[in-house]
């Protein structure tokens, strides 16, 4: 009898769930209402570390930022070529060292205060600050001054290469003529400036964990203003009215949604949740290239996938060796049956048509020409050579380094070991040079050769791979300074030739950005950093 | 009982604090620092970092100073609730209440406290449903299976509840958003924003758990339901439903209770299969991600909570499996 | 046991050893171990883990294929005549794979289960038994282990010892013991009020001899029927570590890794997902089936009519 009555209630119990919620279907999609509301449904994959960008170090970080902060110079929407910004005009001395910025009249931050000269000058003297800690000071060492304060040597700051000539007027001295430095000041945020009495109000400005960034506090010069941040569940932006460039904005706001998980990204995308979202899983590119290619965008991207080499080690230490492991690597099959993302296989270090420089020197796939460097390096038919590729736990890494593993064997002979690790302990054994081959990628902070070849100088943090050359040294730091832009990049392609001759590193791929995007979002133009200005996107829902 | 709980009360507090301090030694054992990232920072400035966060300190001497941090200094728990920071929500704010401050956070400016704060009310609301679902399902499945054992009901409900074990969240969880969401389109994928997308993530948890308690449940009921007190009480004409719910379910529920104590902690505090598939903003990805980030205050932080969870539920089970049981005596 | 005392009077006559002969003195196991044969259905448990066994231990020598040889013009194609259950993202057979993940998988549910069983039954029936200070201690104990933080303890193993296969089994039988001694310890702790247990005790038997020969017997079914939760709990832990890329490391395999692996792609190709989840879940059906029978053949309360 009780067995009876739990089966009845149960049934009816679900008939009647199934009743409700069938009334409660979705008849029209949250994409479709957004878009009607010029609000866009961005799929940002990490929840933000925070908003201040003199602190943060991400990309999903950058997406945020970009809406709510802008410097003296912004980028063009299709070339991301700096443009007038904050700053309506500027000069450049004739020594190529000093530069004149003319902020506009009208440049307002979100609480009504005018934009200033000195509001640039306490915002960089703050990045610079050692006791702030930050990340990316470097970028700002090409002002004069700045690394010695930044590392303490230099105590006043007056003496920074920053000064407010008057409230509109910036000026700033560098070290030497440097050719990017309106690409950076557009690019990225950490020449942007904050507004340091909203700063105040929560804190020291000069030590981390300042928590200004709340809606209720925060204050920025850009096209939105920070709505609402709900941790690890949405952060909304909207418009801004005192923008100085509000008539050029159309959306009314952006929904910034963290979704961490790739193929949960991708059910929220077919599900109308998103207009866009930050990568597509690598099993479902295929199908949407058969299916639904309007939804798939592969933009070319500023990064290089690569293996860094140990040169320390005896084994390594003889260029041939490297030389070998890199030639016979076929990277056009990886990227077309191990990756499968449209990326591009890499024969060089820096991507190609960087700011239109294409490095003419290139490594080759010879699997003959392999055996025989490795057989001249005494390793013949890879006897006697011991490698283990180290990589950090991922799906992918573990794909390419299996990969790479049976191309050694095959053409070859080498027997390679795997060994991956978790991230962290990744990084902390990649700097103490701790691994034989490590794999590796490099993202461009600006469009410019330096930011790849840095990587490389001997003195710096990011080479880790024990090598060093005095001429790349040489023509990577002088072309630091040089203002012609045929000669510098002459010294980049010398360098470059240099770095693919002794191989530090075995180039792999050149990353793509593989997205999902809603056909109603318009200006969303492909560019090598994958900035999208706000300013100038819109939404139109597509003619039915 | 009031000695009773007093006492486990009291033992709790060692408890928690050898777990913080376990904890927080731990971590620290492991190769790689909150810092370390693809463009580290330069030495100096990590320097700084360390010294500001007092990483440089003797390690000793920083646990010293968490363990003091974390200890509640006032009792006001009334304030737990308050909205702090006026963004509309109450907070769950350990801070005013007690006088714990979990420390700072390395990769977000929200400080460990109002991390728990923000993510803790999310997690219980979707740990109660899931538990929820899982006794009203699980419990009448094991007690049908127990009354007939071997017939086709206990087949039919055992194969179910067997099934809900073999099949892992990271399955479930999908396969109800291909069906629910992307099919017949009654729900989002993912997101936590109203009543209607709590229902799939709280389901998927509480099907896994429902088939744990549904196999205990019938476990116990099938001990209880052989012993003599019972067969004394059908035969004296009892019905039925009187025989379960007045006698069998005491005992028969034993076992799920000694299971539920530490299962509920571990429901409340998140499951981060679920948080990460349905982008629930909850406790339980913190866990898990703080220590992939090296997140040394924020690992520390969330243990100590979970811990103090377990030792409450572990004390609530303890009571009422002598309530259930009255031949146990609180010792 | 019958055994007439005297002949009754004008009865027929019947030889002593007839009645002799009905009945044999018999122990608990060889008892329990007659109810467990007329089971049917744990039976049949036991016959599909044996064979699941064998499947595991023998098939990848029968195999053509290596379960790491990549091939990578075989790139995720469906089950065919050359390959039985298909192939996976890298080209390598399935079939081979789900054999030697099995390998692992089970190696993982047995040691892990057997480590939990072991150390939580006892810790939880002495802790039971004996009550008063050294309980409370032992059940302190037990929640300091269960709060600390599983991940951090992972990358703690296996950064010191290296990512070893049998590290895994002990990392997760070094947690699921926990919830086991706990179960252990409210069945004992309600055991030790029975007429029984207060007869033995009152005849003088030692406490070791208590708890080993009469309390544990008497709590084995609870304990069977959450051992059967148990391995698939240990596997799924396995599953989860490979979620998060702390489980068993490629090219090995384990049914749990193929599982999360075959659920991200379980649209496109479903044969990734089914099949090894198909293995996983008719092993645990299998277990759950002997369990049963186990823990039916062992309660002494069951009658014999």
């Amino acid at each position: 009898m009780t067995r009876l009555r739990i089966t009845s209630l149960l049934t009816i119990g679900t008939l009647a769930a199934a009743l409700l919620f069938t009334g409660c279907g979705q008849s029209k999609s949250q994409v479709d209402s957004a878009t009607e509301n010029q609000i866009l449904l961005y799929g940002n994959k990490a929840e933000p570390q925070g908003l201040d960008p003199h602190v943060v170090e991400g990309v999903g970080e950058h997406q945020i930022i970009a809406s709510l902060l802008e410097g003296l110079v912004t980028e063009d929407p299709k070339t991301l070529s700096p443009i007038p910004g904050q700053a309506e005009k500027w000069e450049m001395s004739p020594d190529g060292k000093t530069y004149t910025f003319h902020i506009r009249k009208n440049a307002l931050w979100s609480n009504g205060d005018p934009v200033t000269a000195q509001d640039f000058v306490d915002s960089y003297i703050r990045l610079l600050t050692p006791s702030l800690g930050s990340r990316y000071s470097y970028m700002l060492h090409c002002i004069e001054g700045a690394a010695d304060y930044n590392t303490g040597k230099l105590k006043d700051a007056a003496k920074v290469g920053v000064r407010a000539i008057d409230a509109k007027t910036l000026e700033i001295r560098l070290n030497c003529p440097t050719a990017y430095l309106l690409d950076m000041m557009a690019q990225h945020y950490t020449w942007w400036p904050v507004h340091i009495p909203t700063i105040r109000k929560s804190g020291d400005p000069f030590t981390p964990g300042n928590n200004w960034t709340r809606p209720e506090t925060f204050v920025g010069n850009g096209p939105f203003v920070l709505k609402e941040w709900r941790p690890n569940n949405v952060l909304r932006v909207r418009k801004s009215t005192n923008y100085w460039d509000a008539s050029t904005v159309r959306l009314n706001g952006i929904d910034f949604l963290p979704i961490e998980s790739v193929d949960g990204e991708e059910r929220a995308f077919r599900a109308g949740q998103l207009h866009r979202t930050e990568e597509v899983p690598a099993a479902k590119i295929d199908v949407y290239k058969k299916e639904n290619s309007n939804l798939l965008r592969i933009d070319p991207y500023l990064a290089t996938y690569f293996f860094r080499f140990n040169t320390t080690l005896p084994q390594l230490k003889d260029k041939r060796v490297r030389q070998a492991l890199t030639m016979a690597v076929d990277r056009k099959a990886i990227v077309e049956t191990v990756t499968r993302g449209g990326q591009q296989p890499a024969y060089a270090f820096t991507p190609p048509d960087t700011k239109g420089y294409t490095s003419r020197a290139q490594v080759k796939f010879d699997v003959e020409g392999a055996k025989k460097l490795l057989a001249d390096a005494g390793y013949a038919d890879g006897k006697g050579l011991s490698v283990e590729i180290h990589y950090n736990t991922s799906e992918n890494h573990r794909a390419i380094a299996e990969a790479v593993q049976q191309m050694w064997k095959k053409n070859l002979g080498v027997d390679a070991t795997l060994r991956n690790e978790e991230w962290k302990v990744y990084m902390a054994t990649q700097n103490a040079t701790n691994y034989v081959v490590s794999r590796a990628g490099w993202t461009g902070d600006y469009p410019d050769p330096s930011t790849f070849h840095e990587t490389f100088l001997s003195n710096s943090g990011n080479n880790r791979t024990g090598w060093d050359n005095p001429e790349y040294d040489r023509l990577v730091k002088e072309a630091a300074c040089m203002v012609d832009e045929k000669a510098r990049y002459e010294n980049f392609q010398k360098a470059e030739a240099i770095l693919l001759d002794e191989l530090p590193l075995l180039p792999i791929y050149y990353y793509t950005r593989v997205f999902l995007l809603h056909p109603s979002v318009k200006n969303w133009h492909p560019t090598f950093l994958d900035h999208h200005p706000y300013k100038h996107v819109y939404l139109e829902a597509p003619a039915k | 009982m009031l000695r009773f709980i007093t006492f486990r009360l009291l033992q709790a507090i060692p408890v928690v604090f050898i777990v913080a301090a376990a904890t927080f030694i731990m971590c620290r054992q492991i190769p790689g620092g909150p810092f370390d990232s693809e463009k580290p920072p330069p030495p100096e400035i990590k320097r700084q970092l360390e010294s500001f966060y007092g990483l440089n300190k003797p390690l000793g001497q920083q646990t010293l100073d968490y363990l003091w941090s974390i200890c509640p200094k006032k009792f006001m728990p009334h304030r737990l609730f308050l909205d702090a920071n006026n963004d509309g929500r109450a907070d769950f704010d350990l801070k005013a209440a007690f006088g714990s401050d979990f420390g700072p956070s390395f990769k977000s400016v929200r400080s460990v406290n109002e991390t728990i704060a923000d993510s803790f009310p999310v997690s219980f609301q979707l740990g109660a449903m899931a538990l929820a679902i899982a006794l009203l399902l699980g419990i009448p499945a094991g007690v049908a299976a127990a009354l007939r054992p071997n017939s086709w009901v206990d087949y039919f409900a055992s194969g179910i509840s067997m099934l809900g074990v073999c099949v892992p969240t990271f399955v479930m969880g999908p396969i109800l958003v291909l069906v629910f969401a992307l099919n017949l389109r009654w729900f989002n994928a993912s997101g936590w924003f109203d009543f209607k997308d709590q229902l799939l993530p709280s389901l998927t948890l509480g099907i896994a758990y429902a088939a744990y308690v549904a196999r205990l449940t019938r476990g116990g009921m099938l001990e209880v339901l052989n012993q003599d007190f019972i067969r004394t009480a059908r035969s004296k004409g009892a019905s039925e439903g009187r025989v379960i719910l007045k006698h069998a379910l005491r005992g028969g529920l034993l076992p799920v209770i000694s299971f539920l104590g530490p299962a509920a902690a571990g429901i409340i505090t998140g499951s981060f299969v679920i948080e990460t598939i349905f982008q629930v903003p909850g406790l339980g990805r913190h866990f898990v991600t703080s220590a992939f980030n090296r997140d040394y205050f924020l690992i520390t932080g969330t243990v100590v909570f979970y811990a103090a969870l377990v030792v409450l539920f572990n004390l609530a089970v303890d009571v009422v499996q002598v309530w259930l049981n009255p031949k146990l005596k609180f010792e | 046991m019958n055994t007439p005392a005297a002949p009754i009077p004008n009865a027929p006559f019947v030889p002593d050893t007839a009645f002799e002969e009905a009945e044999q003195g018999t122990s608990l196991w060889k008892d329990a171990w007659a109810r467990l044969r007329k089971n049917k259905m744990a039976v049949f448990g036991a016959g599909t883990l044996v064979f699941m066994a064998l499947f595991c231990l023998i098939g990848p020598f029968i195999s053509p294929y290596t379960y790491d040889a990549q091939d990578l013009n075989q790139y995720a194609k469906p089950p065919s005549a050359q390959h039985w259950f298909g192939t996976d993202k890298l080209g390598r057979d399935q079939l081979t794979r789900i054999m030697y993940g099995g390998r692992i998988s089970l190696a993982v549910g047995i040691c892990a289960t057997m480590v939990s069983l072991t150390i939580g039954v006892l810790w939880g029936a002495v802790a039971g038994y004996a009550g008063g200070k050294l309980d409370t201690v032992m059940m302190r104990i037990v929640d300091i282990l269960y709060a600390l933080p599983f991940t951090i303890f992972v990358i703690l193993l296996m950064v010191f010892f290296g990512r070893n296969i049998i590290l895994l089994f002990a990392a997760i039988g070094a947690v699921e013991w926990l919830t086991m001694a706990r179960i252990v310890r409210g069945q004992v702790q309600s055991l030790r009020k029975m007429e029984f247990i207060e007869a033995a005790i009152a005849l003088g038997l030692s406490r070791r001899r208590i708890i080993l020969r009469h309390m544990i017997p008497n709590v084995l079914g609870p304990v069977m029927v959450y051992t059967t939760l148990t391995i698939p709990a240990v596997m799924l832990l396995e599953a989860f570590l490979s979620f998060l890329g702390l489980g068993v490391q490629p090219p090995m395999s384990s049914w749990g890794s193929m599982i999360k692996d075959g659920a991200e792609v379980m649209e496109g190709f479903w044969w990734m997902l089914i099949l090894p989840g198909l293995f996983l879940s008719l092993t645990l059906f299998s277990l759950n089936f002997l369990g049963d029978g186990l823990r039916d053949a062992l309660d002494p309360k069951a009658s014999k009519d």
